[in-house]
Parts: structure tokens; sequence; C-alpha cells
């Protein structure tokens, strides 16, 4: 081969960072989190189904945010109520920042960079 | 033509290697910059803007330089630049390259720099900086490669070509005056706010790009078989020269209008660069070297004689250089910012990681220049017209 | 039809970049932003403030002003002592006469005037040109006047900094939480790396209460609709002398001083 030990060596040194993640987290255990007890089709904050919540609430959160930020829209109604489109005072005001986002946002490795900002108080800053 | 960069000598791969590790060295600060902040810089909410603005407002007029030799052989029919064009495109990719880098490292949300594109504001003119930087970009790899590759297999460059070239004079002096106008469209900031800014920006620029060019030239023609020749040099010596003149005589001219019209907001600037300001005065030997290295670089360049001579054409070229990256870098960014809206003075000076990141982006800048002239000298040097006729 | 690859790529790319354009929102908010070199603000409601300072007379009636701010909007005000002083985050503060109004100065005011304090913010001016500048509009003007800071969106090009006239903005150089002192668990902080200042409390606005410092003000600071001839603010700029900072930049602020006059007799 042409060139071959400096291929054979980009090679080696390329499947070594491809797998990386693979043979670095071998034998470690993952608690996968227990299965969510809401039904989908129960209606949840703005009268949004909690199955589209689920699956959709990072579009959901973006549209929001701009809404309360660039259109100053900060209120929706659920159950009859007033409620803010907020993490701080509206999400968090029900939910547990660690049971509610945490516990499922750890599990898949996924780390928004909404708390860099907003914050629970359970956690403190 | 890549792979003409991957095969040379010794000197070529020590420098390579050079530029690579101070790049290394750049790239690794900066990712300390990621992980603390902006704070560990010399910024600060007077100074917010500091060396990387000042080196990508330096740069944008080296790069806009590369006009000064399209526009005579191209539009001209110079002849005698027709061995340094390609030197002063490729020259301009890399400037352009480090302008962008130096934008992208001062940004606080760099992970959120698709907002300019993905949010147009045209009222923006750091919008319009952004587009027309990444065109004229694309517009020089472009043209430079495709005309170096027609060259090589012996061919006219393909038709499309001549149109970007065109297109590329009136877009270089767009990239500074758009620069220019980050700068003289703000109110309150009497430094910045006159309308002589962009005239400036293209007069410093066109002295200081090709001052650079004549002495990448000397260094190619000493150390490769590729010489432009001396009647090309002397014709971009000349051009140094009347820029200069005219950059000094703006600067001047400014200068003027503070002093004469006696008004404190124009005039507080210029005392605190020049001689200080309340104790404050950590830029004043700097400026005093910019004026002094102007006047060695005129007495230098305006007689023929001294001109003619290429050893002193170098040390003028230098001079020029230094007094310029001195202007456009320290004196008119961090000018704007002292004294601040309130009449108090915050100094800045750059700290060991924000320098350690400018030199990284500079060997980025100077490393793609190397790769890029290897390719270039490498295609004349196998063509065998590698040395000018002039 | 008959047409050959070159064309077709070539309608192609066109077609492409003008689908792509139009995805975009690029001309929304040019009008907004780059209008009305002349006229002044005709809408229904444009926000402003009236800053007496004839009623502020004692150091703690400044300091609550600014006390009140900073505790509702987690400003890290630790960082001149624990930080960095260059890295100062401030929404509203109290400067000297001179350092407020530095063009406006004569050698003959009275001794008393000259140590007068007065609070800055942000003017949320009606031709702002820090919103001119904004390459992503993340600082904006709301149609009520208030020129407001999408953190979401800034990517801390500080260009706003160097454009606005008044130094009403700060930049958050290093990670501002260590230098929060007492947290407001009901309002986010901000994370390094973005450009942050007064938002006339647009929060607290939404709810129908008053700007923090106004209402900490005990009457000093008044807040109102300037365009409601029978407001507040409108009865006590008809009826006394006011200034603002840098009248001829025309920016046309929403932030009026009254200084009074012979109170400063010496």
């Amino acid at each position: 081969m042409y060139n071959g030990g400096k291929i054979i060596a980009g090679l080696i040194i390329f499947i070594a960072l491809v797998t990386f993640p693979f043979y670095t987290n071998m034998g470690k255990t993952f608690e996968k989190p227990a299965d969510p007890t809401a039904a989908p089709d129960d209606l949840h904050i703005g009268d949004i189904p909690i199955g589209q919540m689920r699956a959709e609430h990072m579009m959901i959160l973006d549209k929001w945010r701009d809404e309360v930020v660039r259109g100053g829209e900060r209120f929706i109604t659920y159950d009859g109520d007033q409620y803010e489109k907020s993490i701080q005072n509206g999400c968090l005001s029900c939910h547990s920042k660690q049971e509610f986002c945490g516990k499922c946002h750890n599990f898949a490795g996924v780390d928004p960079y909404c708390w860099d900002c907003h914050y629970s108080e359970e956690e403190g800053l | 033509m890549l792979d003409k960069a991957l095969k040379g000598g010794k000197k070529y791969w020590t420098l390579v290697i050079v530029l690579a590790a101070m790049s290394g060295v750049g790239v690794l600060t900066y990712l300390q910059q990621l992980k603390y902040g902006l704070g560990i810089t010399g910024m600060s909410r007077d100074v917010s803007w500091g060396f990387y603005i000042s080196q990508f407002t330096f740069l944008v007029g080296v790069a806009a330089s590369a006009v000064m030799l399209v526009i005579p052989y191209y539009l001209h029919h110079f002849k005698k630049f027709s061995k340094m064009v390609i030197l002063g495109e490729f020259l301009a990719v890399a400037a352009v390259t480090m302008c962008m880098l130096f934008i992208f490292v001062d940004m606080g949300q760099p992970m959120r720099i698709m907002n300019v594109f993905l949010y147009p504001t045209p009222n923006s003119i750091l919008f319009w900086d952004a587009t027309v930087l990444s065109g004229y970009l694309l517009l020089n790899i472009t043209i430079g490669w495709a005309t170096l590759h027609a060259e090589k297999k012996g061919t006219a460059p393909a038709s499309w070509v001549k149109p970007l070239i065109y297109l590329s004079i009136p877009w270089a002096v767009s990239i500074h005056t758009v620069t220019a106008f980050l700068y003289a469209g703000l109110p309150g900031r009497h430094f910045w706010l006159t309308a002589i800014m962009a005239a400036r920006f293209l007069a410093s620029a066109f002295s200081g790009g090709p001052a650079l060019l004549i002495l990448l030239a000397l260094i190619v023609r000493k150390n490769t078989q590729f010489d432009p020749g001396k009647e090309p040099i002397q014709a971009l010596a000349k051009i140094v020269t009347y820029a200069m003149i005219a950059n000094v005589f703006f600067i001047l001219l400014e200068v003027f209008t503070a002093f004469y019209s006696n008004i404190p907001g124009h005039m507080h600037a210029f005392d605190y660069l020049f001689a200080g300001i309340d104790g404050h005065d950590k830029l004043v030997p700097l400026m005093w070297t910019s004026v002094i290295c102007a006047v060695l670089s005129l007495v230098l360049l305006i007689p023929y004689k001294f001109r003619e001579n290429e050893k002193l054409l170098v040390i003028a070229c230098i001079t020029v250089f230094i007094s310029l990256w001195i202007d456009k870098g320290f004196g008119l960014v961090i000018g704007g910012f002292v004294p601040n809206h309130f009449g108090t003075v915050t100094e800045y000076w750059p700290t060991l990681p924000e320098s350690l990141i400018t030199l990284g982006i500079w060997s980025i800048g100077f490393l793609v220049l190397t790769i890029l002239y290897k390719v270039a000298i490498s295609v004349r040097e196998e063509l065998g017209t590698a040395k000018s006729d002039h | 039809m008959k047409i050959d690859r070159r064309k077709f790529l070539k309608l192609a790319g066109c077609t492409g970049i003008g689908l792509g354009l139009s995805a975009t929102d690029m001309f929304k908010g040019t009008v907004e932003a780059s209008s009305g070199h002349s006229a002044v603000s005709t809408a229904a409601v444009r926000h402003a403030m009236v800053i007496d300072v004839r009623k502020l007379q004692t150091a703690e009636d400044y300091q609550r002003i600014v006390d009140a701010c900073n505790k509702i909007h987690n400003i890290p005000t630790l960082i001149p002592e624990k930080g960095n002083p260059k890295h100062e985050v401030k929404w509203i503060w109290n400067d000297t006469y001179g350092h407020s109004f530095p063009d406006q100065q004569n050698y003959y005011h009275p001794e008393a005037f000259k140590q007068k304090l007065f609070p800055l913010l942000c003017n949320h001016c009606d031709h702002p040109p820090c919103v001119r500048v904004c390459p992503t509009k993340a600082t904006f003007k709301r149609p009520d006047g208030i020129v407001q800071q999408d953190m979401h969106r800034c990517i801390g090009c500080r260009f706003c900094m160097a454009a606005c006239p008044y130094g009403s903005r700060s930049f958050n150089f290093v990670d501002p939480r260590p230098f929060i002192k007492d947290k407001n668990p009901e309002y986010p902080t901000r994370t390094m790396g973005v450009v942050e200042k007064c938002t006339f409390c647009s929060e607290r606005l939404e709810k129908g209460e008053q700007p923090a410092c106004a209402e900490a003000s005990h009457g000093a600071l008044v807040f109102g609709n300037l365009n409601d001839p029978e407001s507040e603010v409108r009865k006590i700029l008809k009826s006394n002398f006011s200034l603002q900072r840098k009248p001829e930049l025309g920016t046309m602020p929403s932030v009026f001083y009254v200084i009074g006059g012979g109170e400063y007799a010496g």
C-alpha cells in the first residue's frame, strides 16, 4: 500500500476517537427514569396535550420565550388560572427541577443552556 | 494544486510547524476564554472593544489593498503587476480570514453567531460587515484559485472570472468603508464621528497593505525562485508613498479640526492619546512611536533615491506598517472609548491571554498565507515562469 | 423545454437563494428601527420617567433606588469588591452633575449643585442608536417605548455599548452568579457574554406594578405615560424646567431631570 504506514496509523487514531464514548462509558450503569404517570391526552398549560408537550417542549418554550420577551405576552391560562410563561415563575412553581427536567435530561445526556440564566431555588445559584 | 503545499523544503516545513504551534497556543488560550469569559482580556465596561476589534479594523485595510494591484492590472492593463496580482489576492484571503477570526473571538456568545444571518438586520452596519467580509473572502479565493489554475493549465481563465474580478474592485472598497461606518455613524463618540473616517481608512489601507506586500514579495524573492521583479516593487512603493502622504495629511486635518475649534469633546481623545489625562498615559509612548515611524517612513519614501534603494525601502515599509498598526489599532479604537461618556478615564491594555489569542490568530493567518503562496510559487516554478520580465 | 445542465444549475441556485432569503425575517423591524428622524412617538403609550432630584436629599434616598433595582434583578453587585471593577454591571447608579451632563457645565454653578447626585439609567430613547446598530435585533424598541434586551438572542458583540451615547449598558465579562448578593427567585440571572441594561422593569409593568426604582424613590422618580396629556409625568414637565442628557444627539430620551433652581443658593 502506498503510504501504508500513514494510512494505517490514521485509521487507528480515527477509530479510537470515534468509539471513545463507547469504551469510556463501559461498565457504568444509568438509571432509566420511570415512565411518566400523566396520560398523553391530558391537557396541560395552554391547553396543550401533555404528549405534545413532552415531544415538542423545546419548540414550545422557544416560541414562548419570544412571545414573552419580544411580544410582552407573559400570561397563559390553564384550568381557569393565569400562569406565567416563565421557567422560574411558571413551570417551577408546580414542578421540581430535578424531578421534572433533570431526570430525563441527565439520562439522555442533554444539557440545555436554560440553566445558565434561569435557576431553581431548590438548587440555589 | 493544494498538493503543492504538502511538498516543501526544510525552511518551508519549519515555518509551517512554528506557525501551527503558535496557532495551537492561541486556540488553547481561546478555550480558556470560552470557559471564563471575556473578563480574561483587558476590556472593561468603559472600553468595551479592545485588541481583537482593533486587529480586525487594521486587517480589513490590508485585505482591501489587493485592489491596488487589481485596478492597475485588470482595468488599466499595467503589465508590470502580472506576477504580483496573485500575491495580493492571496494576502487578501489571509487577511480576511484573520478579520473573521478576530470578530469571532471577540464575541461574548460565539455559539450564537448564526443569529446574525438568521435575523438579518439591514439597518445594522455589523450585519453588512459580516456579509461583505464573507463575500470578499469567497471572491478572492475563487478569483485567485481560478486564475492560478488557468495559468497552470496554460489557458486563459474561464469567462466568469473577469466579471468577478471587476466586482472585487468596488467590493474591496466596500469592506473597509463598511468597517469605517461602524465607527463613523455612532453619535456621542466625537473622536469617531467624522466624515473623513472612511477616507482615512482607505488611505491607511492602501499604504499599509502594499507595504506588507512589498515585504512579503522581497521575502519570497530571497527564499524561493519566484522573483516578482524590481519595477513592480517600485510601482507598489509609489502607491505606498502617495497613500501614506494622504493618510498623514488626513490625520493632521483631524488634529486641526479638534484643536482649532477648541471643543473639549473633540480634543479630549487626542489629549489622552498623545499627552495623557490626569496621569493616565499608558498609550502615549505608543502613539508617539507611531508618529515617529510615520515621519521616518515619509523621509525614506518620498525621495526617489531612497525609495529606489531596496534596503531603505524595507525599513520604510516596516515603519509604515508599525505606524499604521498602532494608529488604526490602539489609537483609533481605544481613543474612541477614552475618556468615557462621563468624562472619566478607564485605561486599557491587552492582557497576556488576550495577546496570546491575538498572536494565535495572526499565526493562523500567516499559515494560510504560507500555504497559498507555496502553491502559487510552486506552480510558477514548475512552469518556469517564476522570474518576472521586469 | 430544452435546458442544458449549466442553465438549470444557475436557475436552481438563484431560486434557492431567493427562497432562503424570504424564509428569514430580513426586513422585519427595519422600518421600526430606522424611521422617525423627526416625529415624536404618537403611540397610545410611551413610557417615560421624570426624576426630581430636589426630592433626593440623603445618601440613603439615593442608595434605596439603586438597591431596589439591584435586588430584584439579581445584579452582580459584588463585582467591584470581589472581582475586577472594570467588569462592573449596573442598571441604575448615581453620579455627579459634571459626569451626568458633561457638556452642560459652567464654572459658576452653585457649590451645592455641583455636589448633587443624579440617578443615571438607560434613557429608553425614542430614536435609540443601540437599536440601530444591533445586528440581531437582540435589542429592540417595543411599541410602548421601552428599549428591550433579548438575552436569548444577544451574541455579545457589544456594538450597542459602543453606540450608546450615555454609557447605560453593561457587559457580562464573567459569570455573574458568584457576585450576586441576595438572589431574587422570581427573576433569572444572566450568563456571561451578553449585554444587559435597565428594562424599565417591563416584567413588573406587565403585572400592573411600577418600576422598582420609582416605587422605592418615595415620589422622586415618577413613571408614567408621556403620550397621555393628563399623566403625572406630563403635569410635572409642564410646570417645571427639565433637563435631558445630550439632547443635541437627536436620540430623544424618555428620562427627564427636574433640577429646580433657587434651592441651591449658597
